[in-house]
This record gives C-alpha cells, structure tokens and sequence, in this order.
C-alpha cells in the first residue's frame, strides 16, 4: 500500500477525535539551533478548518487502524470491515516534519488501535515521539493518546517527549462502557488519569522533576451513543475537571460511522446538543455555575431550543434586572449575552463612566438579548421581564439550513 | 497644522518621535496631518530630525497598543494613535481602561484586526520546497488585509530558524537566510513554484480529517474565510467534500451492518489470578467494591499494604486526595507526616501493615480542588467487611486506630480519643490503641500546638511499638 492510501485510511480512522488543541505547553524556539525544526509560543493556531468546522492544528493520525478490542462505537474496533493499515515510524516522522517545515501544521496527535497488547502499542506509539524529538530536533508540539495501565515506565518517557497526553473516557458511566466497549473499564481509565495528574503536578511544582507533558491532560466522551443525560455527563465532567485537573473534555456527538454495529443509534446525535455541552462545560468551569442549575428538564437534560445560561436567566426573573453600573461580578457573569472579558470590560469602564446603552452597542453586545435583564443609566426593562412571552422574544428564531 | 511625514507604513519610531514632539509642543490632534513616504532605503533612521527636547510617560500599555495599531491599513491610524497621546498626555492617564470611550475603542478594534491578520498569516502561510544547485529554500505567498510582515517574520524565524525561507507578499518581503532576516519590497503570486511534492499528500489528509456526517459550512468559513483560499492548497478539496457529504452520509446510514458477530473476549487466565486467600486475592476483590456509593467519584479502591505478618497495624481514616490519585495509602500529607514520627519512634513502616477504616476517598468538589469529608458512620460499618478480613489475615499484635473514624471501625463505638488515648485496649487476643490521627497535627493553627501534639504522637507510637 503506497503512502498516501495509508494516510488517508490512518487519518479517516482518527477524525472521531475532537481534539486538536496545541496550545498552553512550555515555550521553545529554534532560534540559534544548530538544527532541528519548530516552535511553541503558547497559543496554539489552528493552520486549516475543514468543511465540518473543525480546527487542524495537528497531524491528528493512528499509528494503525488495527484492534483487538470491540467497541461498538468506533469505527476500528475488531469486529469492522473497514480497511486496515499500518504506518511505520519512519513514514509518520517523515509525514509530520514534511507539513510542519511548510507550515500546514503545529505538530502531531498521534492515537492507535491496541495491537498485541497496550504496552506493545505504547511503546510503538512513544517511538514515534522519541525519534522526532531525539533524531530530528523537532520543536512543535507532540498530543500522544495513552492506553490505561501501559507500563510506568512507557508512560515516563511519553510524558518526557509529549506536551500533552490523553485518555479518552468515552462514556460517561461505567454501565454505557461495559455495554458499548466491553475492553474498556472506567476504573481503569481514572487510576490512569490519577497517576498522570500526580506526575503532571510533580513536574510542574519541582524543578528537578522529570519533564511530563506540561500541557497536561485531556478525554473526550461522546454523546448520544448511549442513553445518559447532560446531568449525567456534566457530573462527570465535574468529576473529572475537579480529581483529575484536567485541560479540557472534549465532547463529541455520536455520529454514524461507516459499518456500524445495530447496537448503535442509526441517526447523528443533534450537533446542538453537543454544542450545549460546550456551553454548559463553560458554564461551571468559568461562570460560577453548579451542574444542578443548568439541566432543567427532569430527564436532566438542557433545552436544545435556547443556550443554558438564558435557559436559567428565565427561570430566575426574580434576580433581575441586573444593574451594569453596581451589580457584583459573579451576577455581572450571570446575565445572558455577557461574557467573561465583556464583564471585565464592564467593570473597569465604570470606574469612569455610567455605563449607557450606546456604551454597549459600541462594544458590540447583543443588545437586543441584553435589554430585558439589564438595568443602564438610561434604561430599565419595566415589566418586559414578567411578559410571558419574553422567551419567545430573546430565544434565537428557528434558522432552516442551506446546503452550499 | 503641522505636516509629519513618516518612512514606511509602519515607521513606529518615526511616528513615536513625531507624535512626543507634537504633544510636547500643545499641537492638538487636529492640527496634525500624518502621511508616509515610502523611501528606498526600507527601514532607514528617521531623517535629521532632533528629538525633542523633554519627554513625557504614557502607559505601556499604551505604547504597545500603538505598536500593534500602527500596522492597521487604516490611513487614520497615525492620527487617531496621536490623538489617544494627546489625551494621555494631557491628565487622562487611563485612558485605555474605559473601553466604552469611542476613540479607545476604534484603536481596540483596528488593534484586534491586526492580531487576527497577524494569526491568520501564522496559520495560513505554506511554505513550497524548492530544490536548486543542493540547497533547499522554501517559499511562500500570501496576501495580508494589514501591514504585518515586519513585526510578524520573528515569529517564522523562531519557528523555522534551521530553514531558509522567503514570504513574500504585495508589500513587503521577507527573506531568512539561516542567520539574518532581510526585509524588501514587495512581490508577485508569480514568483512563487506553483506546487510542491507534499500537496496531494496534505490534501488528502484535509480530505479525509473531515468527517461528512457533520457538515458544518460556516464554521468554517468564520475562521478561514474564502478570501484565503486561493493561496491554500487544501482549499481546492473543499467544494467536493460539500457536495459529496450528504451522500456519504446517507450511505452510512442505510448501509445494513455486515459486522461479522462478535469475537469472544479474551478470558483471564487462571494463572494471572491471585490465590484465593492472600493479601493480593482479597486487594482484588476490593478493587471492585461497590458496598457503598462511594466508588462511583473516587477514583479507586485504595486497600491497605504492608506484610501480611505484620505485628503492627496501623489503621487511619480514609485515603485523601493523594492517596486516591497514587492507589496507595498514606502518601499525602498526613503520610509524610506519620512517616516521620514512625521514624522518630523507631518504627520501620515496610515492617507495619498500614490501611484505612474506609478505602474509597470521600470528598467535596471545590472548584479544582477535592475537600475532604468525613465519612459517616454507615460508609464506616459497611467497608468493616474488608477491614475485618485484613485484620484477619494480618492478625497483629498491636493496632493503632488514628483517629475517631478508625476507632469506631474496629471497637465497634464512638470514642473520645483525648480520654482513651494511649493505653492498651485488649481485644481479639491482641492490644488495641487509640491516638489521633496526623492529619490532626496538620490542622492546628500555631507551631507550638502542633510540636506538642506530634511529640505526644511519637510517644504514643513509641509505647505501642513496645507492647510488641
């Protein structure tokens, strides 16, 4: 099989990964090497976005598609037809430095199918990431997926040369994994995430401590292959960020997979629900907000129809209007349409002035959304918030898609 | 009116100077008129012009706002840059903090569109390989909306240091030769090879990252707007992969499962299976437990290790966060803490077997951080199972219970530790005594609590060990 067929096989089998993140690891530049190739500066750049959306940061590919392991929601897992390769470490160093030296990517993210046994496929996988550091120099960033329980020493030396590792957790509680992945046990995935967290926060506290993927750790768990509602997956979300110190959870809609298995949902999960998550993650992460604030329904499931945050501003009309120019931050946080930088906005800017509505629409604010929540110097909702109809006035209007 | 005339489009040091001479001088911005006259020499000192005398301060952060504002292709920028001067220069110090003031925020704006001109280069620029006579050059072309070569090529420096390269655009080029950085005039989309061996390579993986089933078009084209496409290789996939994606789709759908049933999962073998038993059979069985409510947060069963002929046992309360992480217990804090004082009451602990009244970790979320909490007294009777069959296996001569959750687990009642400490409770044809437990000591506010308590603490210990 010639290279190119390779590559499309081995990156179709990656793109149910959302993660493409490349940033937040330690600086490092090529300026004044010798040789070698690369850089990082913090923020991470997004070099293509495909049709989907999606940001391409890295080379996100699998070492191989190969797998003994049978999760019915993967589009490698034993039991498919789909059609096999497998890459050499060469093929991939060579692959990686070749569109990083023109720019089309930040680096890799590289992912396998469990061949033999996790630490055979770890080690292949930290092969890799040790011949593009230690043979080529190479500066960019490295995203290695792990395998629970590979061997400590394997994960020593994949934290040595990656900036970040992750662990996918899949589903959001271990009924769901033992029925779609039946190789996969959410225990195990926790005592993996454990012991990274401990070395990520050695490394990170002491000098003299062995270098561990200073961009930390991330998962990924996909929604509606399984029946869980959003309480359920945000309280895992919760979890995790709090025990695990985790970066990021990925959240990804199940979509239908070529040769699925019949266990499975024939139909994609809403994109919109996923988005909502996206939301909500954001929405206890930066927000002030506690899980059982934002699932409303009692399947515990967030409205697809408006975003969380007005979801809840509608059902607490009581704490508003909020006034710009005097309430605190954290009820600054709470009002639909603003956001973390706009509130910080907001509040050195009234330390000078009386914040006016023309104030807000210079800003750029959703104004419209804004006016029934908030009080200004030169506006008060009146009665707007009791209307019964206000939900109707802010949700946004029902938009039908337009294929290209 | 006073007529500056600036070297290049971005002459932010001749603009610098102009706009303190200005200010020193009480020319108000609207009697400046600013203009470039782009001379031959790029980059050349400013012209004869004396630097005025005196000087004022403005913030940094207004100084690299100009900076990043200055390569905005706004012909007004240098004025309204002035103009921001001006009113910092005249008592309005913070200026910048009120980003409702309406020339605060044209500045920001312009600011902004230049960082995403300035990303979007980072990201969009592709560099073509070009083989000549043994050496190999890369090229790019791309066509910036702002004024952002000169302060944008460090960065392609830094990242391709080892390379030599040339990015040219319609205003300006740069040129790294391995060693230093040449800036010139600009160029044409010509001058560049028009492929390059890896394409089709790239293109294939744009193709085939995308997933059809969630088409999302104008995701897309918020971040990488058509206006970009005409200079990115992989952009030439992009109307197919449209058109096709609904198709494709449709075919997963429809497409009946030809999965063949599914292959058995591979079984245990027997030999990987601990007697039944041991200390390891019974860790085991423990790492499954689900007794009680607490396995589903905590991250797993933290079981007691030690010989399984030990004379001494230690028994605490619960793992914390440390332990929950590692598996193990007494690694945290408080193990530091028992470490030393088992050390400095002569106690070897590989000799002790060491395990907790309850062996999942119980805890509050806080934000980022797991506070402990106590657990009550039903999680304590039920995790007995396990602390029963350790203490069975074991069988030591002495059992230090730290703390009350300890002490309640193996006596069977509440326990005021300040009056039954220190003295041997017979119990099970062995000596049973109660002390506090370490994470006591780490909790006292003042140094002088916390070094009585930790003495008595080795006493304790040290008298136990001696009923052994």
């Amino acid at each position: 099989m010639d290279l190119l067929r390779k590559l499309e096989i081995l990156a179709d089998a990656a793109k149910y990964d959302a993660s493409c993140a490349s940033s937040g690891t330690d600086k490092r530049s090529s300026l004044g090497a010798k040789d070698g190739v690369g850089s990082t500066e913090g923020m991470g750049i997004c070099h293509a976005y495909a049709p989907d959306g999606r940001c391409i940061s890295l080379l996100k590919v699998l070492l191989t598609n190969s797998c003994i392991y049978d999760c019915v929601y993967c589009i490698n897992r034993r039991s498919s037809n789909v059609q096999r390769a497998r890459f050499t470490v060469e093929e991939v160093v060579k692959l990686t430095l070749g569109f990083y030296r023109r720019n089309c990517i930040e680096g890799l993210f590289l992912s396998s199918g469990i061949i033999s046994n996790p630490d055979y496929t770890m080690e292949q996988v930290v092969g890799v990431a040790r011949t593009l550091r230690e043979v080529h120099g190479f500066r960019g960033y490295i995203h290695l997926k792990t395998i629970p329980d590979a061997d400590p020493l394997l994960m020593a030396e994949a934290g040595k040369y990656a900036d970040r590792l992750s662990i996918n957790i899949e589903l959001p509680t271990e009924a769901s994994l033992g029925a779609l992945a039946p190789e996969k046990s959410i225990g195990d995935i926790k005592r993996s995430m454990g012991r990274m967290r401990l070395r990520i926060d050695e490394a990170r506290a002491e000098k003299k401590a062995p270098r561990f993927a200073p961009a930390g750790q991330s998962t990924q768990v996909i929604v509606g292959a399984d029946d869980s509602s959003d309480r359920a997956i945000m309280q895992m979300s919760t979890d995790l960020y709090g025990s695990y110190g985790l970066r990021r959870v990925y959240y990804s809609a199940f979509s239908p997979i070529p040769d699925s298995s019949s266990v499975l949902p024939p139909k994609a999960a809403p994109l919109v629900r996923e988005h909502r998550l996206y939301q909500a993650d954001w929405l206890l992460r930066f927000y002030g907000f506690a899980v059982d604030e934002l699932a409303t329904d009692t399947a515990g499931n967030m409205s697809l129809e408006i975003d969380p945050k007005l979801a809840w501003a509608l059902e607490h009309r009581a704490l508003f209007p909020v006034d710009l120019n005097s309430a605190p931050k954290e009820m600054l946080l709470r009002v639909p349409g603003l956001g973390v930088k706009t509130v910080d906005r907001l509040l050195a800017s009234r330390r000078h002035r009386r914040i006016r509505m023309d104030d807000l629409s210079r800003l750029r604010l959703p104004v419209a959304k804004l006016m029934p929540f908030i009080v200004t110097a030169d506006h008060h909702p009146g009665a707007t918030l009791d209307c019964a109809k206000l939900a109707g006035r802010v949700a946004p209007k029902a938009v039908q898609g337009v294929l290209l | 009116m006073r007529a500056i005339v600036l070297n290049h489009v971005v002459d932010f040091g001749g603009w610098r100077t102009a706009a303190r001479s200005a200010a020193l001088d009480g020319v108000p911005p609207e009697e400046t008129l600013w203009s470039v006259h782009e001379t031959t020499d790029l980059f050349a000192e400013p012209p004869g012009a004396a630097p005025p005398s005196g000087a004022f301060s403005v913030s940094r952060a207004l100084v690299e706002l100009a900076a990043t504002a200055i390569q905005a292709s706004d012909p007004e920028r240098f004025a309204l840059l002035y103009a921001l001067v001006w009113r910092a220069h005249r008592g309005e110090k913070h200026v910048l903090e009120d980003a409702a003031d309406p020339l605060v925020q044209r500045v920001m704006r312009l600011a902004a569109a230049v960082r995403r001109d300035t990303h979007k280069m980072r990201a969009f620029v592709r560099f073509r390989e070009v083989v000549a006579d043994d050496t190999t050059r890369y090229v790019a072309w791309f066509e910036p909306d702002h004024y952002i070569v000169e302060a944008n090529a460090p960065f392609f420096v830094r990242r391709f240091a080892t390379m030599t390269w040339s990015i040219l655009t319609p205003y300006r080029s740069a040129h790294w030769d391995g060693e230093a950085l040449r800036l010139g005039e600009g160029a044409q989309r010509a001058d560049v090879p028009d492929d390059d061996k890896l394409e089709a390579y790239w293109r294939a993986y744009f193709s085939s990252i995308f997933n059809p089933a969630r088409l999302k078009v104008s995701a897309m084209t918020s971040e990488m707007p058509r206006k970009y496409w005409r200079n990115l290789p992989e952009a030439a996939a992009i109307p197919d992969l449209i058109r096709q994606s609904r198709e494709r789709t449709a075919t997963m759908v429809e497409t009946p499962t030809v999965s063949p049933a599914r292959a058995p999962r591979p079984a245990a073998t027997l030999a990987t299976l601990p007697q039944p038993g041991t200390q390891g059979a019974l860790a085991a069985e423990a790492a499954t437990c689900q007794l009680c409510g607490l396995y589903k947060h905590a991250t797993q069963t933290v079981f007691g290790e030690g010989p399984a002929d030990a004379r001494l046992m230690l028994v605490g309360e619960q793992p914390g966060d440390q332990e929950d992480l590692a598996g193990r217990p007494f690694v945290g804090p408080a193990g530091q803490m028992l470490d030393r004082a088992l050390a400095e009451a002569g106690i070897d602990r590989s000799t002790v077997y060491v395990t907790n009244a309850v062996k999942h970790f119980k805890f509050e979320p806080r934000g980022k951080r797991r506070i402990h909490a106590t657990p009550d007294r039903a999680e304590i009777q039920v995790c007995r199972f396990w602390l029963d069959q350790e203490r069975a296996l074991v069988r030591p001569a002495v059992t230090i219970l730290l703390g009350a959750s300890a002490a309640r687990a193996v006596l069977g009642r509440t326990v005021t530790i300040s009056r039954e400490r220190g003295r041997p409770i017979p119990l099970e044809g062995g000596q049973v005594m109660v002390t506090v437990h370490p994470s006591y000591l780490l909790r006292l506010p003042d140094q002088e609590s916390q070094a009585r308590e930790y003495a008595a603490l080795v006493g304790d210990l040290r008298m136990a060990a001696g009923w052994v």
